[in-house]
């Protein structure tokens, strides 16, 4: 086991399946960096330092920097997925698929289907997502609700840099399209990775901890506001049984059911604005299946109905936090049938 | 034609208001008290300055993630303007959107843009309300933006409905790390232009008269109804993409040789000096005076009201 951050866990893991499978190609915007300036390629490796040294080990044929142009990238991306290459494609904030959705949304998610499941498009989105750095309203968005809506894709949301090794491996060795979400704030986290060949397999949620008293569920950086939650509802007697999702879709839904049949309270923290959103889905999904186990109404902590906004204090009001977290679980705690 | 002297000191307040501006904010970040990503527009000066002296409010403008300096240009409020970039609640857009998104109606400034591209269609549609107007409507994109299929289809589209929409391509040399050489794939962005059919010249972007004059051909192409322009800006931006960026993609002594060598401001003195146009004493006058504004509006940014977990939710609609 090597102690690692995620932004170089998702480094080495793109540069282990480089080396084992050629077909594997890269693109994205200053990937590399450096190409037709003064100061040569290889001047940033990406602006999260995700990329560094791939494009001097692998050549240009296969680590691509691209212009600005989205809509192109993901396209060439699935072309290349479509005859014969495996593809990365890196959009650089999450926020810029706006830009390509026609690219994700009517091409790559629907090929399969469509062409009636005589084609595959092995293609790895990466999108670095999600608030806490006051980059305003276009630069903090997250997106896993769009694309967890969209059949044809698989959405991934890592929360460990472990959990990045094993998920990203699968992503890329996947032969269906795969949305690899990448948290800005947790590619500084560091933790255990195992070393050699590690493989996670999409629709299993991560067991964080174990309580009886309320089902927390979370992704990326939402886990580990709830694990600073729980820390506090433990001092006070109150038990969270945390699942980090992992993958919202496909989505562990036994282990979701298991934990609320236990526990009777559900509790999920989501970054998104609340409608229409991965939070509304779990919601109905326990509704659904497991009304009956239910002691209190579900509740969700989750951004508010605006876009994110840029000043510390208003970005930090948005986000959901530990406090929020506490303050929720408090309330389930004291629900009594027939109170409010 | 010749400049006046009160239009030449204009131009050039302008010109330092942004430069003492952003070399403020480079300042000021480095202490740690603006949060966020800020892109800085020093050394480009002369793109905005010498585009915006022929604007007037009902002429709109649309920027780019690097947008201080258009803003400037087109007269927004310079202490609302460093209250949004601190994220106060008084800031020309209450502290929503900072740095990456200033924008004022009421001086035609349709807003700085976080989306690399997204800003020229828009110009297109503001090329619709100006045609009405007989004024005209103004698209700043980078060398980096140029190659985003939006300006593709908004270039198109301007030209098929023949409106005054000027694209004014400010080719600093670099998208962020990666060089224009290599992701312009066309001969220039001049050529590319005129290849979608409309009138497309260059001006030397450290030369406040090129620019100005260039544009004053243009806009009266425009308003003569010929439909749209576009022009291609050669300049240099002084500090990093944005700040923290270690500009690796620099060449050896390129930041001191472009601010010895190619400096709009320098240029402006030696040559409004040398025609005695104006005295050196003129300059230095309009400088303090900057000066003093840019602490005043630091000042009052540093003091201004915070804003509260209460105004998450106001401005998402007007009624709702
Ligand atoms: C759609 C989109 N893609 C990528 C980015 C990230 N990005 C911000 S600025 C920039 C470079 C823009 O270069 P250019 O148009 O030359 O403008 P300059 O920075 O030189 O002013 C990039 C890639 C973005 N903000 N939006
Ligand atoms: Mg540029």
């Amino acid at each position: 086991m090597a102690i690692k951050m995620i932004r170089d866990v998702i480094r080495d893991t793109i540069d282990a399946e480089m080396a084992r499978d050629d077909s594997l190609i890269m693109l994205g915007e200053d990937i590399v960096g450096g190409n037709g300036a003064p100061g040569g390629p290889e001047a940033i490796g990406g602006i999260w330092g995700t990329s560094g040294g791939l494009w001097a080990k692998y050549g240009a044929d296969r680590v691509i920097d691209t212009p600005i142009s989205e809509s192109a990238i993901i396209g060439a991306a699935a072309g290349a997925a479509l005859t014969g290459k495996r593809a990365i494609a890196e959009i650089m904030f999450a926020d810029f698929i706006g830009v390509c959705m026609d690219q994700i949304w009517n091409q790559v998610a629907k090929f399969r289907y469509m062409f009636g499941g005589k084609t595959s498009c092995p293609l790895v989105i990466r999108m670095p997502y999600g608030a806490g750095f006051n980059a305003a309203p276009q630069h903090s968005q997250v997106i896993h609700q769009f694309v967890t809506a969209m059949p044809g894709l698989k959405v991934v949301m890592p929360s460990t840099p472990a959990d990045a090794k094993g998920l990203l491996t699968q992503a890329i060795r996947d032969d269906d399209p795969v949305i690899f979400l990448e948290h800005k704030a947790l590619y500084g986290v560091k933790g255990e990775v195992p070393d050699g060949d590690y493989v996670i397999p999409f629709g299993h949620a991560r067991q964080v901890t174990q309580g009886d008293d309320i089902t927390i569920l979370a992704t990326g950086m939402m886990v580990g506001f709830a694990e600073k939650a729980a820390a506090q509802l433990a001092q006070d007697g109150i038990g969270c049984d945390i699942l980090d999702l992992r993958t919202t879709s496909p989505l562990d839904e036994e282990a979701i059911l298991d934990s609320v049949e236990r526990t009777g309270r559900l509790l999920i923290v989501d970054e998104a604005p609340p409608r229409c959103s991965f939070a509304t889905d779990l919601s109905a999904l326990v509704a659904q299946k497991a009304f009956a186990s239910l002691k209190a109404p579900i509740d969700m902590v989750t951004a508010p109905h605006s876009p994110v906004p840029f000043a510390r204090e208003l970005e930090s009001a948005y986000l959901p936090s530990p406090d929020k977290i506490v303050a929720s679980a408090v309330k389930l705690m004291s629900y009594r049938r027939g109170s409010a | 034609m010749q400049l006046s002297r009160e239009a030449l000191i204009r131009a050039y307040r302008q010109m330092k208001t942004i430069r003492l501006f952003e070399e403020r904010l480079h300042d000021e970040i480095a202490l740690g008290e603006i949060a966020g990503f800020t892109h800085l527009y020093a050394g480009q000066e002369a793109c905005a300055v010498g585009v915006c002296e022929h604007l007037g409010p009902t002429d709109y403008i649309i920027s780019t993630h690097r947008g201080h300096g258009h803003c400037i240009a087109k007269g927004c409020d310079v202490v609302a303007m460093m209250k949004e970039i601190y994220g106060s609640r008084d800031g020309l857009c209450k502290g929503k959107g900072g740095s990456m998104h200033i924008a004022d109606m009421n001086v035609g400034m349709l807003g700085a843009n976080g989306i690399v591209g997204a800003g020229a269609p828009i110009a297109v549609g503001a090329g619709i309300t100006a045609k009405s107007n007989g004024t005209v409507s103004i698209a700043f994109s980078g060398d980096g933006a140029c190659n985003q299929g939006t300006t593709f289809e908004a270039m198109n589209m301007a030209v098929v409905l023949k409106l005054p929409v000027i694209f004014v391509f400010e080719n600093n040399h670099y998208s962020e790390h990666t060089g224009e050489a290599y992701a312009v794939g066309a001969e220039s962005m001049t050529a590319r232009s005129a290849a979608f059919g409309m009138k497309a010249i260059k001006a030397n972007g450290i030369d406040f008269f090129s620019v100005y004059e260039a544009m004053r051909e243009l806009i009266n192409y425009c308003k003569a109804g010929s439909g749209p322009a576009s022009i291609e800006l050669d300049c240099e931006r002084f500090y990093g993409h944005f700040e923290g960026d270690p500009q690796r993609y620099r060449g050896p002594g390129e930041l001191d040789r472009i601010r010895e060598e190619r400096d709009c401001l320098k240029t402006f003195r030696t040559k409004v000096t040398e025609a005695k146009l104006l005295e050196g004493t003129d300059l230095d006058k309009v400088d303090a005076e900057v000066t003093d504004l840019i602490d005043r509006a630091v000042a009052e940014a540093k003091q201004a009201d915070r804003p509260t977990p209460q105004d998450v939710l106001q401005d998402v609609y007007i009624s709702y």
